[in-house]
Formats: C-alpha cells, sequence, structure tokens
C-alpha cells in the first residue's frame, strides 16, 4: 500500500516536471546563446555588431558588422510577407466559406502536404525550377536573388497564415454571419464586411506567425539568394539572410573565435526577434478567446 | 452609378479561388517533377549502396541509416517527456499563470528558427557536455526541437477523453494516477500516435539543427556507435545539390525522392490513424 503511494507520488513529480520542462528548454535554449554570443561583445560594441556595414568574418582583423545580414532578412521577409499576405489570407477565406464539402477536405490537404515537404527539398526544387525562371524573366546574370527568395519563403509561409486564419474565421459565431445575410448582405458583403472584422485579430495573428516562419527559415534561403554579405540595393540581386550565415559558416568558424561568438550573437537576435513575434501573435489570440 | 453586389461577389470569389490554386498548383507541381525525374533513380542499388566517386556515383544507404537512427533518438527523448507534459497539461494543471507561461513556453519552442536550435545543440551538446559532432547530440536536438508537436497533439488526444470516464473511474475507488494510465492514456493512444509520427516526419526532414551537431558530409561506412557522426538525408540532399559540382541529376532527385517519400509516408500513415480513429470513437 505505501509502496503504491510511493511510486504515485514519483510518478507524479515525474508529470509536474515534464510539464515545466518547456519553460526550462526555452530558458536553456537562451542561456546558452547568451554564455556563447556575449563574449563577442568584449571586443566589439553592440551598435558596430548591429549597424556595422561590412560582414568579412575571416579578414584580419575579422568585420563583424551584421547589417547587411539584417537588411538580406528584412527584405526577404518584407517580399515574402507582400506576396504571402493576400493570397494566404485569400485561400484561408475560399477554404472555410466557400469551398464545398468535398474540395474543402482537398484543398486542406494539398496545404497540409505543403507544410510537410521538407524545407530542403524546397530549396531544392527552387534552385532548379524557380531559380532559372526568375534569371530568365528579368533577365539576370543569376537567379539567385531575394526575389526568388521571397517567392519561395511566401510559399513557405501559406500554410501557417492558411490553417489559423482559417481557424479564426471558422471560430466566429454562426450568428454574426446570418444576422448580415437576413438584412440582405450579399455571401461576399457578410465576408468582407463582418466576418473579416470580427476574424481581424486571429488573421493577425496568422500573419505574424507566418513572418516568424519566414525569418526562422534556413535551408530554402540558402540555397536560393545567392549568399552575397553585402548591403541589397534592389531585390533583384543576391542577398544573404542572418540565419543562411550562421548555417553556411559555423562549419567553418573555430570554437571560441571572434567568428564563432559573433554568431552566437546572431543566434541571439534571431532567438529574440522569434520571442516578441511569438508572444505578441499569441497576445492576439488570447484577446479573441 | 451603382455597382451590383452581385457582380463584386462573383469577381471576389474568382479572385479568392485564384490565390487558393496558387498555392495548391505549386504543390501538386513539385511532387509530380520530384516523382516524375526520382523514381527513376531508384533502384536496389541506389538505396543499398554506399555513395562512391565523391558522392556522383553510388547510393545513398549511410544517409538513409544515419537519418534512422536520428529519429529514433529524438522520439526516444522527446516522447517520454512530452507525454507526461501533456498529462500535466491535460490532468494536472489548473487554470493559473503557471499553465499560461507553460503553454506560451511551447508556442516559443515550436517559434526558435531551426539554425538555432543547431546552435543550442552545439553550444550545450556537442561542446559543453563534449559529446562531440554525434548521433547523440543532433538525437538530443531534434528532440528538442519536435517536443512542442508532441506535446501538442498529445494533449489534444488526452483532452479528448471524456470527462465521465475519469470520473467513472475515480467513484470506483481509483486513484488519480490509476485513471490516467488505465482508463485515460488507452483511451488517447491513437492521437499520441498521430503525433509521434508527426514529429518523426519533421525530424527526418529536419537540416539545419544537426548541420554542426553531428551531419558528415561524407562518411561512406555506417555509425558504428553513438557518438559517432553520421551522414543523414537532409543534409546530403543540400550537400550534392548545392556543395559538390557536376553530380548527375539523377542522384540529387533520387535523394530528394527518397526523402519526400519517407516524410510524406510518415504523414500520411498519421492521417489514416486518425481518420480511423475518428470513425470508430463512440462518445
Amino acid at each position: 500500500m505505501n509502496m503504491r503511494k510511493l511510486k504515485e507520488f514519483i510518478i507524479e513529480k515525474l508529470i509536474l516536471l515534464s510539464g515545466l520542462a518547456s519553460i526550462f528548454f526555452v530558458i536553456l535554449i537562451f542561456l546558452f546563446l547568451m554564455k556563447e554570443g556575449l563574449a563577442l561583445f568584449n571586443t566589439i560594441k553592440v551598435s558596430a555588431f548591429l549597424l556595422g556595414k561590412s560582414w568579412y568574418p575571416i579578414s584580419e582583423p575579422p568585420l563583424l558588422g551584421i547589417l547587411p545580414l539584417i537588411l538580406g532578412s528584412l527584405l526577404v521577409t518584407a517580399g515574402a510577407t507582400v506576396i504571402s499576405i493576400p493570397i494566404g489570407v485569400g485561400a484561408a477565406i475560399y477554404i472555410a466559406e466557400i469551398a464545398p464539402g468535398a474540395l474543402k477536405e482537398i484543398l486542406k490537404g494539398g496545404i497540409e502536404l505543403l507544410a510537410a515537404i521538407p524545407s530542403v527539398v524546397l530549396g531544392f526544387v527552387g534552385m532548379v525550377t524557380l531559380v532559372p525562371l526568375v534569371k530568365n524573366v528579368f533577365h539576370l546574370p543569376t537567379g539567385l536573388t531575394a526575389l526568388s527568395g521571397s517567392i519561395m519563403l511566401a510559399f513557405m509561409a501559406m500554410p501557417t497564415i492558411v490553417s489559423i486564419a482559417e481557424d479564426a474565421l471558422y471560430s466566429i459565431p454562426k450568428n454574426y454571419k446570418e444576422g448580415a445575410l437576413a438584412l440582405g448582405a450579399t455571401h461576399w458583403q457578410a465576408i468582407h464586411r463582418v466576418m473579416l472584422p470580427a476574424a481581424s485579430s486571429g488573421i493577425l495573428a496568422a500573419i505574424m506567425l507566418g513572418i516568424g516562419r519566414v525569418i526562422g527559415e534556413t535551408m530554402a534561403v540558402m540555397m536560393i539568394t545567392g549568399n552575397a554579405a553585402v548591403i541589397p540595393q534592389s531585390i533583384l540581386v543576391p542577398v544573404r539572410t542572418l540565419t543562411a550565415t550562421v548555417a553556411a559558416e559555423m562549419g567553418e568558424a573555430v570554437v571560441g573565435s571572434e567568428h564563432y561568438f559573433a554568431l552566437f550573437a546572431i543566434g541571439i537576435v534571431l532567438f529574440i526577434i522569434s520571442f516578441i513575434i511569438n508572444v505578441t501573435a499569441d497576445l492576439f489570440l488570447h484577446k479573441r478567446q | 452609378m451603382m455597382r451590383n453586389p452581385h457582380r463584386t461577389q462573383r469577381i471576389a470569389f474568382f479572385l479568392l479561388l485564384t490565390a487558393t490554386l496558387l498555392i495548391v498548383v505549386p504543390v501538386g507541381y513539385i511532387l509530380l517533377v520530384i516523382i516524375q525525374k526520382g523514381l527513376p533513380a531508384i533502384s536496389w542499388q541506389f538505396i543499398f549502396d554506399i555513395p562512391r566517386h565523391g558522392m556522383k556515383a553510388g547510393g545513398i544507404f549511410p544517409a538513409i541509416v544515419g537519418t534512422i537512427y536520428l529519429v529514433s533518438g529524438a522520439i526516444a527523448f522527446a516522447l517520454p517527456i512530452g507525454l507526461l507534459g501533456a498529462v500535466y497539461l491535460s490532468e494536472y494543471s489548473r487554470d493559473n499563470i503557471l499553465t499560461r507561461i507553460i503553454k506560451l513556453a511551447i508556442v516559443n519552442l515550436s517559434g526558435v528558427p531551426s539554425v538555432v536550435y543547431g546552435l543550442f545543440g552545439l553550444a550545450l551538446f556537442v561542446v559543453f557536455f563534449k559529446f562531440g559532432a554525434s548521433i547523440l547530440s543532433g538525437s538530443l536536438t531534434l528532440g528538442i526541437m519536435i517536443l512542442p508537436i508532441i506535446i501538442t497533439t498529445s494533449r489534444e488526444a488526452l483532452e479528448s477523453v471524456p470527462q465521465s470516464f475519469r470520473e467513472v473511474s475515480l467513484s470506483l475507488g481509483a486513484s488519480k494516477w490509476q485513471t490516467i494510465r488505465n482508463i485515460v492514456l488507452p483511451n488517447a493512444v491513437p492521437g499520441i500516435l498521430t503525433g509521434t509520427i508527426l514529429g518523426l516526419g519533421r525530424a527526418a526532414g529536419e537540416t539545419a539543427p544537426i548541420l554542426f551537431t553531428v551531419a558528415a558530409f561524407y562518411l561512406p561506412q555506417l555509425p558504428g556507435s553513438i557518438f559517432d557522426q553520421a551522414m543523414a538525408l537532409p543534409y546530403h540532399l543540400y550537400v550534392i545539390s548545392t556543395q559538390v559540382p557536376n553530380v548527375d541529376e539523377k542522384i540529387r532527385y533520387g535523394t530528394a525522392f527518397v526523402l519526400l517519400a519517407l516524410v510524406l509516408f510518415m504523414n500520411l500513415v498519421a492521417i489514416i490513424i486518425r481518420y480511423r480513429f475518428r470513425k470508430r470513437k463512440k462518445w
């Protein structure tokens, strides 16, 4: 009897510990990024790191300014956002409101399928299809450009945007829509004037989480944006993002070198960006309930 | 000039359909391209041979085996913690600030960029714990990455077990843990299985977290222990499509096909389990 009680006591403590594991891991990730990344700022000022215009990590002395990388990430993300918002929200409305039963399931399945495709496979397909296309359409010396990255990333953000925006539309009380229809509005007027405003905070969260996905995406963007760490003058030139820099250079960086610390410092920047996006999006989703 | 609301509606619906097709048609095209060009590359030799001539010939067997090891390790780590964490959220937690923070942590964990997981795994497992670049480091990194998927899906499965089941068990004198073990968990198995398989699929396809924690560029032999480096399918695809010049297109498409087939097969199994479970559910 007492053995049983003891056993249950231990199991319940294990359950509690596992419940707290997520908090523990988030803190652990942040601590270890800080542990390796903060050492950089013994030699370089934070402002010189964030706003420095040159990224030459293996020159002597190394130049570790990440402004070109930040701008590269921003440019690719902005392009992806502009493409993915109308298409993603439009598809969410179509699937939630217009598509008939069987078609709806097929479309949802297709979008779930997209979410499951590994990013390195999408990067590979982008290399062999999208990159030559962009090169030929715009008559460029290379198709490895920020635009190619934007298109590919917009595509990768779609499953997130569509599924969360569709949930938001789905969870609006039915009588909102019925009220509008009863007043003589067409279906589109009911969607456009009543349902979209009612679902706005959920749709906003969907867009934010889509952007979060885009900023953090690594493999596909590294394979198709050309990886030139210079401040981009247009969307039709090669760029290098924060994520691609870490992925491409960590293999060569010597543990304990300034280059190594700098790549971890980029990791801190990425972690903070994703933290802010996720917390804000969560607040929007919570507000809806 | 009066605008005709019905005409506006037709135009709007047409645009919405176009938006949907802009997503779904490329997905179909991607699958088609990879199947069409990848399938002819698949042969007994391609699957079961080691890469030869600097990866320009031969097969991908070590990469397949490496991915299987990594995914098994990740799930062995993440499933117990994730499942117990889900039990906590579903059966023990109250609606308070702690629960709110746990949920926020899960959301954040699923939002951390995959390359940041790679950095974390490098700093903690490879450097700090001195596991080196090894299957152990890579598995643990992938395990933490898929934790949110397992917690979220398991929790949904546990919460969908009707409250009355628990009440009957408790009223018969069973303790809380006995109720969970004998009543709640068995009824949630299909949902937990779905989450586990989705986690497997995700772990199999990720590249960035294994870049600095385990992945070997070219290692034409099978790993001997969990402290060895290993090749992995997604990293191998990255290497032969960007790092090694003049690899036969057939080998690239074949590798992409095997990786995609593996990941989609796991997703398909998860969908089938979910579907059959929904149909069979008696409550």
